[in-house]
């Protein structure tokens, strides 16, 4: 399909994918669901949910509620824990010729230390530290929204992993290009942005809250300005590779992030409209470095004026 | 599965103040949809983003058409039920694990919008089958029950049938006196489902409900469809299960409601 005069490939921390875009963690699963539809050889890199040291059961239902050109979710990281995920998933995963970005979250730093070194020694591309759930109690968000924590997690992490690992930001903050520079400081190889923006719902003729657990993270088109705005903001605050998500929905919408900083792209919430959003963004990009003349994705990433 | 397809409205009418039928071609459900699985409905409309889990109603192998009804209830549901013949609408399915069809001597019980998937589970049961509809007032499609089983109707302001939920319209025509039942099938409202899972506990008798939540991705990937289970479940290792995926049909003692 693709013309070997066009290269779509980019390097992320020492990682080469094929073309820049994999999964947003947490609407993809493994991959195992997805490969009815998506051939997961075609994908950049696959990124999983959140994986933690035990399993975790997640919060109650309802989870989810669907709201004007977006969605709120607190699953609450409900995971089978890092042993299953590496006997199962990962298992599953290696079989294809793409990247695999494992997503990690914990309680305490001492959490997603064991999360890592468990995985240090696996067939793991690159780890995706998630210090920005808004829907956990403990841990998630709360280490990601002050740049000391964000600074001396990342440096924790370092210590244990073997591959490039990659601080995945919140937007929920009031200057994320400070956050970015503290990742930046403690040595994350990449910055991942943004995860959900907290948010709520009420059923007004219930007078109760949609969620069980009353709050939220939004994904969906509704977030995607600000998200543009972030990566453009993240992308003259530091040096190191950025992946952009959220609400991307088609092409057009990752070839903004791409332009606005983003070395490669995550597509989330459009896998529950279309599963095979991925390949169409894919396919997209493509068309659009064809249509103008653009020999090398790299050549676009940041350019915009 | 296969992917997602845009498929052509063959007939849609009115059932009721708010309950439309709805039939759609679609080759892949209609020969290999099982009673009690569902597909995923997405809306026309963009800004709609999740889709709408719709039970399968009844199916025609033959030409390959498949049956939707469904009540209007919040913004996708209308703009389904405004969809005219030959207009389009992009669906996922079969999604799910339907009815186990088994028993010899049956209850089949339905409450709402949840007696439409009971119409193709009553066509493909051996056996003998007491099927009782539940409503709140107004009827549909009970009628179309009738050439499958013995049909008894409750009504909650007691219009039609037995006033009261379908558990008062079992004892009241005697339904376990009178036959030695071996299998409850059930769908309905959480609260009804309750009802049952005691009452066939308390009677000693096997139930199958098929459970509702919302969903994002219907695909068994996201974890929002999750219902508590007895056991931890084999896939989540933890006591909860998929409800796209490993459901919507369980055992009642499989799972806490
Ligand atoms: C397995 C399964 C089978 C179903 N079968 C049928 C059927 O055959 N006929 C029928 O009329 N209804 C059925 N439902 C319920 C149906 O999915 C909802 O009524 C419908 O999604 C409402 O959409 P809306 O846009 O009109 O409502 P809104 O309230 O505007 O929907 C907002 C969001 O909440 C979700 N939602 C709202 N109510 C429900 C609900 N009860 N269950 C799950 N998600 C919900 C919607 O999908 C949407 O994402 C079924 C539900 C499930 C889980
Ligand atoms: C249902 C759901 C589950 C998610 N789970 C995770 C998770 O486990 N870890 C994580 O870092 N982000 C998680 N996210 C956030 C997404 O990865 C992504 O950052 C966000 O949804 C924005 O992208 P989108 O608008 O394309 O979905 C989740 C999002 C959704 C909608
Ligand atoms: S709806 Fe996503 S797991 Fe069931």
């Amino acid at each position: 399909m693709f013309n070997n005069e066009i290269n779509m490939s980019v390097n992320i921390a020492g990682v080469e994918w094929k073309n820049p875009v994999t999964t947003a963690s947490g609407t993809f699963g493994s991959g195992i669901e997805y490969s009815d539809f998506v051939d997961l050889n075609a994908l950049g890199a696959v990124t999983t949910k959140g994986v933690s040291n035990v399993p975790w059961e997640g919060n109650q239902t309802p989870r989810i509620a669907e709201t004007t050109s977006g969605m709120l979710n607190a699953i609450g990281l409900q995971n089978p824990g890092v042993d299953v995920f590496i006997e199962r998933d990962l298992a599953f995963l290696k079989e294809f010729d793409t990247n695999i970005i494992v997503n990690v979250c914990g309680r305490t730093e001492r959490d997603y230390c064991e999360v890592v070194e468990k995985l240090a020694d696996n067939d793991v591309d690159m780890l995706e530290i998630n210090i920005s759930c808004p829907n956990v109690s403990e841990g998630g968000i709360t280490f990601g929204q002050n740049c000391d924590s964000v600074e001396s997690i990342t440096k924790a992490v370092k210590k244990y992993a073997k591959q490039p690992i990659i601080m995945k930001l919140s937007p929920n903050v009031s200057n994320i290009g400070d956050i970015a520079r503290a990742a930046e400081a403690g040595g994350a190889d990449a910055v991942s942005l943004i995860n959900t923006l907290t948010g709520s719902k009420i059923d007004i003729h219930r007078r109760k809250f949609e969620l069980a657990n009353k709050t939220g993270g939004l994904s969906g088109p509704a977030i995607k300005p600000i998200a543009i705005r972030m990566v453009y903001e993240v992308a003259k605050a530091v040096n190191i590779p950025i992946i952009g998500m959220g609400g991307i929905m088609n092409a057009e919408d990752a070839i903004e992030f791409i332009l606005a900083g983003a070395s490669a792209v995550a597509v989330g919430t459009a896998n529950f409209t279309n599963q095979r959003a991925t390949l169409e963004v894919i396919a997209g990009i493509y068309d659009y470095m064809k249509k103008y003349n653009v020999k090398d994705i790299n050549e676009l990433i940041g350019c915009v004026e | 599965m296969n992917n997602r397809r845009n498929v052509e409205i063959v007939d849609i009418k009115q059932l009721s103040s708010d309950v439309f039928s709805m039939w759609v071609k679609d080759e892949e459900i209609a020969s290999n949809g099982k009673p009690g699985q569902f597909a995923s409905l997405y809306c026309n409309n963009e800004t709609r983003l999740l889709p709408r889990p719709i039970s399968i109603c009844e199916i025609n192998k033959d030409e390959g058409l498949v049956r939707f009804v469904y009540r209007v209830v919040g913004k996708g549901t209308k703009e389904f039920s405004e969809l005219k013949v030959s207009d389009r609408i992009n669906i996922l399915g079969p999604i799910g694990d339907g009815f186990n069809l088994e028993g010899k001597n049956v209850l089949v019980v339905g409450g709402g919008i949840g007696i439409p998937p009971l119409l193709e589970l009553s066509k493909h049961l051996d056996g003998k089958k007491h099927i009782i509809l539940g409503y709140r007032d107004e009827v549909f499609l009970d009628d179309e029950f009738k050439q499958y089983g013995d049909v008894y109707v409750s009504t909650e302001d007691g219009s039609s049938g037995t006033k009261g939920n379908v558990i008062d319209a079992i004892v009241a025509n005697k339904l376990l006196e009178d036959n030695e039942i071996d299998m409850i099938f059930a769908c309905g409202p959480t609260p009804m489902l309750r009802g049952l899972k005691d009452f066939a506990n308390k009677n000693g008798i096997k139930a199958q409900i098929s459970l509702e939540e919302r969903m994002a991705c219907g695909v068994g990937a996201c974890l929002s469809c999750v219902c508590k289970t007895k056991e931890k479940d084999h896939h989540t290792h933890v006591h909860n299960t998929r409800i796209c995926k490993e459901g919507p049909v369980f055992y009642a003692n499989e799972v806490e409601i």
